[in-house]
């Protein structure tokens, strides 16, 4: 009995000075193997007597058990150590930067056109786009500024050459986005025609506008969002309803304080001018012009062929970069066509 | 409009003063745009009369003055003023008195010599610049008055944007009018008498064109001194409201137009012959205008003539032979009424504005002709002397105005609130509307002096814009709530932009207007769209192409140190077109361009800085528009290196082109290095498909790899094509993964590496049959291609 523990207790004491694992093998060979010691003990016990030859069989059984534990042990110990030399040699520094291609963008006008699009959406508008070289129909007379009306020289319009020279009649560059909403009314009317009720108008017209204006505070293209809804029962209490919680949720400011005056715009009647006011910031107190407003003047109605009896609506028209330069403390409007990296790196 | 305060305070004077004052204007339409004091605080300046003028003892450039501020005592003041001198009227700032600035007067000690005060220049009292002398007052000025008093220093110079339909607000009475409906407080105007007649002098006037012109009323004043000093109230008033007094009768013309809102023509009587006609032009009539511009003029354009020859453009502006000089004796005055159809817009056409012009373009009060004409008479009497002529007041059909019906329940419809008739009719009482009521209806008949109010929707705004638009309750509206269309077979242009940037390439927003040079260079546009009016000859034709925009973002960047630019932008581009709509003669189309100039990924450690080429562009447009597979073809483009370009296609249609730029740009854009650029049709990249399954087989896949040597010229397209027309049923994909040049290679030959992917969809696949299906490829290409297999 006394052997076999000093067989285990030589067989710990021999795994435990290896670390190596094919060693750690040769080792195991010595006692387990086809001629080890405890193999060698096993063999031997064919030549006891039964009675012995149980008990002294257990003992050994009892012995390789152990032995065999012990190598477990230090095969997984050994597999732990190479594993943790191998973790520690692959080791990174986990702080170097990362590889690949840097985000970057959208320009900043467009972010704040894409907002605007989803709050009108969210309440039912559809998005709607037109020409840019507009006839001079949709830019103006549908929209109640006949020729030499005086409201055409509140928009310096670009006009263009033909291809002789000459000024080209009846187009021009669109001066704002309402002949946007004229062409939607006009595809309206005409797809519903066969209604007993025409289904409301609901859109928002965003796109790039037309002035021969350049300074600091102008540029001579630049952008707009004009909003139009028509139904049965539209009045100007919902355009003061819609117009505040815009500009409150676009400037996620509860506190901003909104304000209308009389104006005058050919297209609508009354007409309105949308001033605002921060409560606190840079601008605090301030009010700024922000928008124009108004209800759809009937003649644009009678224009496009929807009743003014029956119909009516309100429409406004606001300024996206205006808008931009507000919401993100933007100063110089020039930056915004200037195409400089270190400006619109800022708003990815 | 500008205007003193203090002229429309002699009209009408509202307890509200300063910001108040202003906020009211503008809160009722008459947006104040601008505000200035006349003169900065400063206090105890009074009038002084210079009594007597000795010489310093003590200064050679210095005057000892007694002077007369009122107070009994004369005081003893040193001067230096090259100006003053005894008996002349100065102001005085007083012991006590604080001037601009903070300066304060107090009995000092100049060499030598006590000074009881100041004599002020007008720079000093901050008046204007004038600095070269004492302010020399008006002789009949009281003496001791106070000075801000005397030249009435506390008025504030307000300027109205006032929108084209508030003509009736372009002149002081006007305004007068205005507040007095918003205040409540009473007004009252000039009253103007009949000038007595005291010459039979008169001139025929003859309305040629009564549509235009359906009256005018004209007089001879006769024994006029042109050369008279207006007086100063006038200069004052002209001047601060923004006008500068020119001469005696040009400023009360002028006056009364500012005071009234008519404007007056004078003409010098002497030089008109018989008969005044209102007439059109003639075409191809001319006539030299007061501003020393000769135009010629188109039949729409309205005439004052005499028998002879065209006088004056009607209500726009005079002619230079029939003006009045500082030399003129007699006098033709006209006031008429011009029709704003007949004036809009014909200054603009002819490049310039005129205070007359902008006024009849927006109507002028067709009831008040003759009035003014009598105010002018009796200012010119006044100030010119002379004797004034009869009145010759030719009269035609005169604008009507058609009552116009107000129903109570449309004020509630349009404007969400109810406003009660007994305020309808207390605001149209102030408003000066006359009415009747009709049933529950108001039938309006609206005042002469109105342009703007024609519809129902016109006396709506007049309600609320005296009522208050506050008033209106702002509420979120009720509607219908059913859902916006989502078609999942097109995807919105933000996730293209949002893909695009994701790419690292940043947007940018460029002008639609380029320099020619671009357009001919980089687009071969020979259908230019010029604007006739641009504002730079580099912003002056319409863009074909973003490409240029992008080139010159580069170049910007460049110049600010920037090495590595990725740009894109969608836009509008611009062609003539005649089958082009929706505005005839041109197609519009939605682009989109994008470049990468510079190192391909931003300087990083741990990889090799390579500069961006055509495959990694080419790589991030096919990213873009998965799932679609674009291909590629060999085309010129003006823009691109002929030999590492290409033109896109998409379902057969060219949709674009990418490529390296010619190096011939390269050069005139000053880049150092070559971008990429690729530019498209937006609408083919909205498309999306929507995803229909498909069950796959369970039969394994067999995978082959092959390698073939071809002429270097060989277009992979060209192979694959063939390929995929001549593969065997069980190939189902050809896909290249080498290409290789180089050692082992023949020269002029490439090695081209394809894995080939094979299956059977019912069974699995005998060795046999894959090795004859690689067989038959090869042998395919052997025959098609002259290819070699590579072993």
């Amino acid at each position: 009995m006394h052997n076999l523990d000093q067989i285990v207790q030589a067989a710990v004491v021999a795994f435990a000075a290896t670390d190596d694992a094919d060693v750690l093998e040769q080792i195991k060979a010595g006692y387990l193997g086809r001629n080890g010691q405890i193999t060698e003990l096993l063999k031997a016990l064919a030549k006891l007597p039964p009675d012995e030859r149980r008990t002294t069989g257990a003992a050994i059984n009892r012995a390789k058990v152990s032995v065999e534990g012990a190598l477990s042990a230090r095969r997984e110990a050994i597999r732990r150590m190479a594993l943790n030399a191998r973790l520690a040699e692959e080791a990174l520094d986990v702080t170097l930067p990362g590889r690949g291609q840097r985000r970057a963008g959208l320009h900043p006008v467009t972010r704040t056109l894409e907002r605007i699009e989803s709050m009108f959406r969210s309440i039912g508008f559809e998005v709607a786009d037109g020409p840019e070289i507009e006839a001079d129909f949709q830019n103006f007379t549908a929209l109640n500024t006949p020729e030499d009306h005086p409201a055409r020289s509140m928009h310096d319009t670009f006009y263009l050459q033909d291809e002789s020279g000459a000024v080209a009649k009846g187009v021009l560059l669109r001066t704002h986005t309402s002949p946007i909403q004229v062409r939607y009314m006009q595809a309206h009317v005409a797809r519903h025609a066969a209604l007993a009720t025409m289904p409301e108008i609901r859109v928002i017209a965003p796109g790039r506008v037309y002035r021969v204006d350049s300074d600091a505070t102008h540029s001579p293209m630049f952008h707009q969002v004009e909003g139009l809804w028509i139904g049965e029962d539209v009045s100007f209490a919902d355009l003061k309803g819609v117009i505040a919680d815009f500009l409150r949720r676009f400037f996620e400011n509860d506190d901003l304080q909104v304000r209308f005056r009389p104006s005058f715009f050919p297209f609508t009647e009354p007409s309105a001018e949308i001033d605002m006011a921060f409560m606190s910031g840079a601008h605090k107190g301030r009010w700024l012009e922000i928008a124009g407003c108004g209800m759809v003047h009937p003649n644009v109605l009678r224009h496009v062929n929807i009743d003014p009896e029956r119909y009516l609506g309100f429409a406004f028209g606001m300024g996206p970069d205006r808008l931009t330069m507000l919401r993100y403390g933007i100063n110089d409007l020039r930056l915004f066509f200037d195409g400089d990296l270190r400006f619109l790196r800022q708003f990815v | 409009m500008k205007f003193s305060e203090s002229w429309l305070r002699s009209f009408v004077d509202p307890a509200c003063h300063g910001q108040e004052f202003s906020h009211l204007l503008t809160m009722a339409g008459l947006e104040v745009e601008e505000e200035e004091s006349v003169a900065p605080a400063f206090s105890r300046v009074v009038v002084a009369q210079v009594v007597s003028v000795d010489l310093h003892p003590n200064a050679d450039r210095l005057r000892l003055c007694r002077v007369d501020v009122g107070a009994g005592d004369l005081l003893q003041v040193v001067c230096g003023a090259p100006n003053v001198v005894a008996n002349g009227k100065v102001p005085c700032a007083l012991v006590g008195a604080e001037l601009p600035g903070g300066q304060q007067i107090k009995i000092s000690k100049v060499r030598g010599v006590e000074s009881h005060g100041m004599l002020c220049s007008a720079r000093e009292l901050g008046i204007s610049d004038d600095a070269s002398g004492l302010l020399l007052l008006d002789p009949a000025a009281p003496v001791g008055e106070d000075l801000r008093r005397h030249l009435d220093l506390d008025d504030r110079m307000l300027t109205l944007k006032l929108t084209p339909n508030r003509a009736d607000c372009l002149s002081l009475e006007g305004v007068a009018r205005e507040v007095a409906a918003l205040t409540g407080a009473p007004a009252s105007y000039i009253d103007v008498a009949e000038v007595a007649v005291g010459i039979t002098s008169e001139r025929a006037v003859v309305l040629d064109a009564p549509a235009a012109c359906p009256r005018y009323c004209g007089r001879v004043i006769a024994g006029v001194d042109a050369a008279a000093t207006t007086p100063s109230w006038m200069r004052r008033r002209l001047e601060r409201s923004g006008l500068r007094p020119i001469s005696a009768l040009v400023d009360i013309t002028n006056y009364v137009m500012l005071e009234g809102g008519q404007p007056l023509h004078a003409f010098d009587n002497r030089q008109l012959a018989g008969a005044i006609h209102v007439r059109m032009a003639r075409v191809g009539e001319t006539i030299k205008l007061l501003n020393e511009q000769a135009v010629e003029l188109r039949d729409d354009v309205l005439l004052i003539a005499d028998e002879r020859r065209p006088l004056a453009m009607a209500g726009i502006m005079g002619g230079e032979d029939s003006g009045i000089t500082l030399a003129t004796t007699e006098v033709f005055l006209e006031a008429a009424f011009f029709a704003p159809k007949a004036i809009a817009g014909r200054a603009r056409r002819y490049g310039f504005v005129s205070d007359a012009a902008h006024r009849f373009e927006r109507g002028v009060d067709f009831a008040a002709t003759r009035r003014a004409l009598e105010r002018a008479t009796r200012l010119v009497v006044d100030i010119c002397g002379g004797v004034a002529g009869p009145v010759t007041d030719a009269l035609a059909t005169l604008p009507q105005r058609p009552p116009v019906r107000l129903r109570p329940h449309r004020v509630r419809k349009i404007l969400g609130l109810d406003v009660s008739p007994a305020r309808i009719e207390e605001l149209f009482r102030r408003l000066a509307l006359s009415f009747v009521r009709d049933a529950d209806d108001f039938i309006v008949t609206p005042p002469s002096h109105r342009f703007d109010i024609e519809i129902e929707e016109d006396l709506i705004e007049e309600i609320v814009r005296l009522h208050g638009y506050e008033n209106i309750p702002g509420a979120l509206p009720r509607a219908a709530l059913s859902m916006l269309p989502q078609p999942e077979q097109a995807r919105p242009v933000a996730r293209v932009r949002q893909l695009l940037t994701d790419c690292g390439y940043q947007e940018v927003i460029n002008f639609a207007f380029v320099e020619e040079s671009w357009e001919r260079d980089l687009a071969g546009n020979e259908h230019l769209i010029r604007l006739a009016n641009p504002i730079a000859s580099q912003l002056s034709v319409m863009r074909s192409s973003l490409l240029g925009g992008l080139l010159a973002n580069v170049a910007t960047n460049l110049r600010r140190r920037q090495s590595r630019v990725r740009v894109f932008e969608t836009g509008r581009c611009f062609y003539r077109d005649p089958l082009g709509g929706p505005v005839p003669g041109f197609r519009q189309p939605w682009r989109l361009a994008a470049l990468a100039y510079g190192s391909v990924l931003p300087e990083q450690w741990g990889c090799a800085t390579r500069n961006v080429d055509y495959f990694d562009v080419k790589g991030d447009l096919e990213l873009l528009l998965a799932p679609l597979a674009a291909r590629f073809e060999v085309a010129a483009h003006p823009a691109l290196h002929p030999g590492r370009s290409a033109r896109v296609l998409l379902d057969g249609q060219a949709v674009g082109s990418i490529g390296e730029l010619h190096p011939q740009w390269q050069q005139k854009f000053e880049l150092p290095l070559a971008p990429v650029l690729f530019e498209i049709d937006l609408d083919p990249v909205l498309q999306a498909r929507l995803p229909q399954y498909v069950e796959g087989s369970r039969q394994p896949v067999v995978i082959r790899d092959m390698a073939v040597v071809v002429d270097h010229g060989l277009e992979l397209q060209e192979l694959l094509d063939a390929l995929s027309a001549h593969r065997p049923a069980i190939v189902s994909d050809i896909r290249l993964f080498d290409v290789y040049v180089g050692r082992g290679v023949e020269a002029g030959k490439k090695s081209l590496a394809f894995r080939i992917v094979m299956q059977d969809t019912r069974k699995t696949l005998l060795e046999a049959e894959v090795d004859a299906a690689m067989q038959q490829l090869v042998a395919y290409l052997q025959q098609v291609f002259a290819a070699q297999l590579r072993v």
